[in-house]
């Protein structure tokens, strides 16, 4: 099929005005084709459920370790040495992964479980003893992963003010060179040395996830070249993307009261919410692959070295894959999603994630009659995550 | 009938596996199966691959097969190459025609040596793995007295050099414990109690609690168990001591306990 044949769209996403609302051209980019040339960056992008999920397992032919953002690290000089996890393939890709997977396994996410369940319930009944209104950002999707990740890591109490403006930054550069890539530009260089400094065997406690992977470099499983990488994907990967999904389900819930009653009801069903959010919000929006050869996609040859741009959100709602895509609703099943990704570097951190969730959503259920938002909140522009700076919500104790 | 092989084939091919199976005239029936009643186009279920054997990142490679053992070597060669390792291939076999994929092997030259034990004996172990290297890792696969004698020379060698892969059990002392011992199952609630006699798995099935399982033999790894509670008495030949020492896994086919009482996530 020529070129001429696909679909294209002068449309940036990356524009301040779809970032803000990015639904209705997810919506036109699913409608058009299953494969869109955005002409205002040259790349290909999928939209739909089966494309996106196509991309992501196909490792062989698309490949990471040219970038997973729009910069193409095969002419470009990434701005920061490349992610051992996300920016590799295998080989080199296999022995970080392997070791982080057991670093977070769900055998050791289970030794965590009561602490967080317990550190939840602190924080939430800090929270209920103040103001019935409040910000829900900094309060709680911010304040809950910044209280028991670092922590769990292993981390020194020095610098952690430095995670969410890292992650932040991280973030918005897989995206074009626009002014919020410009804005964090400065303190780009500044930043990660610092997070590169909290991640060397010294800087970090005896008995955390960081100290893990240094063991498993002792034993020889990855070098010792390698480890404060595979700590840095921690601080990079893991903070922003939880701060971004439980505001996701903070603010679902905080717009679908019935929803809440029905985790009250029943707050086993804290799991399928934060997934459902997931899915719903998708705070990791979209991430770019490099063609490793020409490769055919949903009936489009993607030229070798030719970057895509694999649209999560869009797939997430994907009316071909998903019934009422546009619901928030807890009696879906939400496996399936795309935003955690798929396949070889669907994200390692996934278990984490939805342990924080299921800590704080239950801590607050039992305290927590209803939570309503107030007013539209405020969202914090990024070119990847889709995230929130602000959502304002009045509660009433139970 | 459930049987591991190693994955043999290009990683890079999406669509196909490809395993090398030697037939095993004492064997347990399946490698006899592969060889006289499959047949080209026949369908076989295959359950998800695991890795019990990984490569780890070193400058050098020493690569030492026996055998059939050479399969699971055959794609650390291939990454090793792609990796720009340096590496080296001790591959030996009964004779030069029972040696699996020598054609393939022979393009990479000097980085291969056959050693066809009717042509030159045995490998000569001591030449090969005589002085101890930090920078080396052996990787070793092949029949249980090849896989012995490697790991008396690499005793001497930094720990965590060798890794080694069985399709053989390790041979294992008696039980230490001659009584029976209960195991509770946190999940499904309810305790089964293992007599002497049996096997946690087989005691388990008894009680009508089925965990999947493959060799029985603690090889494959099929019957992988979390532990919460107890300190299981490890004799598989998958394990190395850093996951024994964890103790929160266990191979319930052939490891038992060491206490009176062991929590599974079942």
């Amino acid at each position: 099929m020529s070129l001429a044949a696909v679909p294209t769209t002068t449309v940036d996403p990356f524009s301040p005005e779809v970032l803000a609302d990015p639904l209705p051209f997810q919506e036109r980019l699913r409608e058009a084709g299953p494969v869109v040339y955005l002409t205002s960056h040259g790349v290909h992008a999928f939209g739909r459920h089966e494309q996106v999920h196509a991309a992501l397992t196909n490792w062989q032919g698309l490949q990471s370790g040219a970038g997973v953002g729009l910069s193409n690290f095969r002419l470009e000089k990434p701005w920061r040495p490349p992610s051992l996890l996300l920016e590799s393939d295998p080989p080199r890709h296999d022995a970080p992964r392997r070791v982080l997977s057991a670093v977070l396994g769900p055998r050791v996410l289970r030794s965590l479980r009561e602490r967080w369940s317990a550190d939840a319930e602190a924080l939430v009944d800090e929270v209920l003893a103040g103001p019935d209104e409040f910000d829900a950002v900094p309060a709680l999707a911010e304040a809950f992963p910044l209280r028991v990740f670092p922590d769990a890591v292993g981390l020194g109490p020095d610098g952690r003010e430095n995670l969410l403006p890292y992650g932040n930054h991280l973030f918005n550069a897989f995206g074009p060179a626009n002014a919020l890539v410009e804005a964090g530009r400065p303190r780009a260089p500044e930043l990660g040395a610092r997070v590169a400094g909290q991640c060397a065997r010294e800087a970090l406690s005896g008995d955390g996830f960081g100290a893990a992977v240094w063991a498993a470099a002792d034993r020889g499983e990855i070098t010792p070249e390698q480890a404060p990488l595979v700590v840095r994907s921690l601080l990079s990967a893991g903070i922003d993307t939880t701060v971004h999904g439980l505001a996701a389900v903070l603010h679902a819930f905080a717009t679908h009261p019935a929803q809440w009653r029905r985790l009250r009801e029943r707050p086993q069903l804290a799991r399928v919410a934060f997934d459902e959010a997931v899915r719903w919000q998708s705070p990791v929006q979209t991430f770019f692959r490099t063609a490793t050869r020409d490769v055919e996609i949903g009936g489009t040859v993607i030229p070798d070295g030719g970057k895509v741009l694999m649209f999560l959100g869009a797939a997430n709602r994907d009316p071909r894959r998903w019934a009422d895509p546009d619901a928030f609703d807890l009696g879906r099943d939400p496996s399936g999603h795309v935003g955690f990704g798929m396949g070889l570097h669907q994200c390692v951190g996934q278990h984490v994630a939805r342990l924080e969730a299921e800590a704080l959503l239950t801590a607050l259920a039992a305290r927590v009659a209803s939570i309503r938002q107030v007013g539209d909140g405020e969202r914090q522009l990024n070119n990847t995550l889709r995230a929130w700076a602000s959502i304002p919500v009045r509660v009433h104790r139970a | 009938m459930t049987r591991q092989y190693s994955l043999c084939g290009n990683r890079w091919d999406a669509e196909t596996y490809r395993v090398g199976v030697l037939r095993e005239v004492a064997g347990r029936g399946g490698s006899a199966y592969v060889h006289d009643v499959l047949a080209v186009g026949d369908l076989v279920g295959l359950g998800g691959p695991r890795n019990n054997f990984p490569l780890v990142p070193a400058s050098r490679y020493l690569f030492v097969a026996g055998g059939i053992g050479i399969t699971p070597l055959l794609p650390m060669v291939h990454q090793a190459e792609l990796l720009g390792a340096d590496w080296t291939l001790v591959y030996g076999g009964r004779t030069r025609g029972s040696m699996a994929f020598l054609d393939e092997l022979a393009v990479h030259g000097e980085r291969v040596h056959v050693v066809p034990q009717d042509e030159c004996g045995l490998i000569d172990l001591p030449r090969w793995l005589g002085a101890p290297d930090p920078a080396t890792k052996v990787y070793c696969c092949g029949p249980g007295p090849l896989l012995d004698a490697v790991e008396r020379i690499c005793a001497a060698w930094p720990p965590f050099a060798l890794r080694t892969e069985r399709f053989v059990a390790r041979e294992q002392g008696a039980p230490s414990r001659t009584t029976p011992f209960d195991v509770e199952l946190a999940r499904t609630g309810g305790t089964v109690t293992v007599p002497p006699d049996l096997s946690v798995l087989e005691a388990l099935g008894k009680a009508g609690v089925e965990v999947l399982s493959s060799c029985r033999q603690g090889l494959c790894g099929t019957c992988e168990t979390d532990v919460l509670a107890g300190l299981p008495e490890h004799r598989d030949s998958i394990l190395d001591d850093a996951e024994r020492a964890a103790g929160d896994c266990m191979f319930v086919c052939v490891s038992r306990s060491l206490g009176d009482r062991l929590v599974l996530d079942l």
